[in-house]
């Protein structure tokens, strides 16, 4: 990447900032043109995120640093793009254009300032992914919660106050930990700059190690509030399910950024010296808990929202115990089983919307827990216009039956290949032979349970939703509303097609992220661009 | 100095974790920014407590009578941000209060 090429780093990060400011300053009741703006910015986004992927693919060394500002790598402000935060970045977009999409049929009009508010949570995604410090990460991630908070409350209702009370009271707390686990680590390290605090961290003397390491720990933690981690986790199925569905179905990356940082962290910081392997017993041991209690969740909830709020857990579950068993060719597996269930759950939380839409609010949930989770929301919106879609319940119901096979992950769909792919790898019968130990088989025995409760319970959903319907209506289903829902199956549908390939760019990203050297020299190496003042200083010395 | 600071950050985390366990959401939100002074009074501390000296190198300033510029980057930052977040969970508990016609955290009384 040369030139111009090179500024496409910062894209993801400027793209929706602009667009969000100039929304804020078109009239809120200038509907279209908002929604063509915002739609614009994504659409670019994902152009912007394919290119960046491209670069990425088949090469394996470093040229994705960006100096913002232009200043030496470990006192100014840095941006990496490697083969993780490429495929991340692609994945936001993805699921940004569907979710936004979605949201133009009614929900994008329910309340003020959607899209400024989408349009930022994407900046702040994307910043996090970028980020080659740990107080920009806090920035990025604090834009990312403040657009989160607004979003969740997106349509109101005082289910959605209620879960968003506590959504934000929870996440201040875990602000409040980040700076805390960020200022210890700069106390010990002396650095913020993640290249920088890899190449020192072996270097610290012992007895500053451990308030380094207690500084690493608290700031786990924050990432682990953000995946889900049980028992940090109890408000994540209330919050997912009480927000909006195009809302819900951006929120799913969300997770999965939690689920990032900790494992760029502990690929770059912990993966060798002294500090090896630190906090990895944490991340297995909670994973399996956050495993069970997700798959306990599906087998429980009978609203559909709560439902696909415990998918997220179990998908967290799993992937933090892979984290924790820290196995390059169970990870790689483990990537592919990120992006397909994320795909997943997305599609799944806006499919629920269209599927509840023509029943009664909550027919189909007991009234006792009804009662525990707070009333039905009541947001009849008024009827949207546009075309609607023919042959709605068939296509609902395939639908429906394709999120079934993905999170349960039986084949034909992507959501198989993953396991399979992770599954093959723990029982040794690739070219490693060795067999597997104690947490594998947990895992391992974890996994396929896991599936089976999501296929019982999809199942009896499924049955409830679509056969045992007491009203007969048909849901008033649009055209736009369908499509980002196919859209998102299709891609799971690409990524079986070409599992092969995907899993090649996997294993090539664990390897990179496992040789942590490439990373830091990238970024220590990374060259300034010589700009005017540069070239004046050398006119001076010359001219003396 | 740094035995008066170090009380001052105990004391007010203290207090902050208690207020934020508490069913109200004025406490909430009272423990919140009570947590979030003594946060912004420890990253000062992580920097070294140091008294009239300053945190930009000059040409007759020795470098080890600086005062870290980090920390102190880093707590406006932390201000600003907690400031806003602090401010929208208000906006939050008192939509919060209108809709659910009480100050509980759950929306609703418990049974006496």
């Amino acid at each position: 990447m040369t030139g111009l090429m090179h500024h496409l780093i910062v894209a993801p990060i400027l793209l929706p900032l602009v667009a969000s400011a100039i929304l804020l300053l078109v009239d809120e009741r200038r509907r279209t043109t908002k929604a063509m703006i915002s739609l614009g910015s994504t659409v670019l986004l994902i152009l912007v995120a394919l290119v960046l992927f491209r670069t990425e693919i088949g090469q394996g060394d470093f040229e994705g640093v960006y100096l913002v500002g232009n200043w030496a790598a470990p006192f100014g402000i840095v941006l990496v793009l490697d083969a993780l935060s490429a495929l991340m970045l692609l994945l936001t977009a993805l699921l940004a254009v569907s979710a936004l999409v979605f949201s133009l049929a009614r929900w994008h009009a329910v309340g003020a300032h959607f899209h400024s508010m989408f349009q930022l949570l994407l900046m702040g995604v994307n910043g996090a992914f970028l980020t080659g410090d740990l107080f920009n990460l806090f920035v990025f991630f604090e834009v990312m919660l403040a657009a989160s908070y607004g979003l969740l409350l997106h349509g109101s209702g005082p289910l959605r106050v209620k879960a968003g009370m506590h959504y934000i009271a929870v996440n201040l707390v875990a602000a409040l930990l980040f700076l805390i686990g960020v200022s210890l680590i700069y106390g010990t390290a002396g650095t913020l700059n993640m290249a920088d605090l890899a190449a020192r961290i072996p270097e610290i003397e012992p007895d500053r190690r451990m308030l380094m390491e207690a500084g690493a720990g608290i700031l786990g933690i924050v990432f682990l509030i953000k995946a889900g981690m049980w028992p940090l986790c109890f408000w994540l199925p209330t919050a997912y399910s009480a927000a909006s569905a195009p809302v819900a179905g951006i929120f799913a990356i969300m997770s999965k950024l939690g689920i990032y940082v900790i494992l760029r962290l502990t690929m770059l910081l912990f993966s060798e010296g002294p500090s090896a392997s630190f906090g990895t017993v944490v991340l297995l041991y909670g994973g399996m808990a956050t495993l069970i209690f997700g798959t306990i969740g599906v087998l429980a909830s009978q609203a559909l929202g709560r439902l696909a709020g415990f998918f997220v857990l179990v998908s967290s579950g799993t992937l933090l115990m892979v984290i924790g068993i820290n196995d390059g060719a169970i990870s790689s597996g483990a990537l592919l089983y990120l992006v397909s269930s994320t795909l997943s759950i997305s599609a799944f939380f806006m499919l629920i919307e269209l599927v509840e839409r023509g029943q009664d609010a909550g027919a189909s949930v007991i009234a006792v827990t009804m009662e525990a989770y707070g009333d039905a929301e009541d947001d009849e919106a008024a009827e949207s216009e546009g075309v609607t879609m023919p042959g709605t319940m068939a296509i609902l119901g395939i639908c429906f039956a394709a999120c079934a096979v993905l999170l349960s992950g039986l084949p034909p769909l992507s959501g198989f290949v993953a396991k399979f792919a992770m599954l093959s790898t723990m029982m040794g019968t690739g070219a490693i032979g060795v067999p597997p130990t104690a947490a594998v088989w947990a895992l391992a025995v974890l996994v396929i349970l896991s599936g089976v409760a999501a296929l019982i319970s999809m199942t009896r959903a499924g049955i409830r939703t679509f056969w045992s319907s007491l009203e007969g209506t048909v849901p008033r289903v649009l055209v736009i509303e369908v499509v980002p829902v196919l859209f998102l199956l299709a891609l799971t549908l690409a990524l079986t097609v070409q599992a092969g390939p995907a899993m090649q760019y996997m294993d090539a990203t664990i390897r990179s992220l496992s040789r942590p050297s490439l990373y830091i020299d990238a970024v220590r190496d990374a060259v300034r661009i010589p700009g005017y003042r540069d070239a004046a200083t050398n006119g001076d010395a010359e001219g003396r | 100095m740094e035995l008066v600071l170090s009380i001052a950050i105990g004391v007010m985390t203290s207090c902050g974790i208690w207020l934020i366990l508490r069913p109200r959401t004025y406490q909430v939100i009272v423990g919140l920014s009570l947590l979030s002074y003594a946060v912004n009074l420890f990253i000062f501390g992580v920097g070294g407590v140091k008294a009239n000296v300053p945190p930009i190198l000059g040409d007759d300033v020795a470098a080890s009578a600086l005062a870290d510029p980090v920390p102190q980057a880093l707590v406006l930052t932390a201000i600003v941000i907690g400031f806003a977040t602090t401010a929208l969970f208000l906006v939050v508990l008192l939509a919060s209060r209108g809709l659910t016609g009480n100050d509980h955290v759950d929306g609703r009384n418990e049974p006496r």
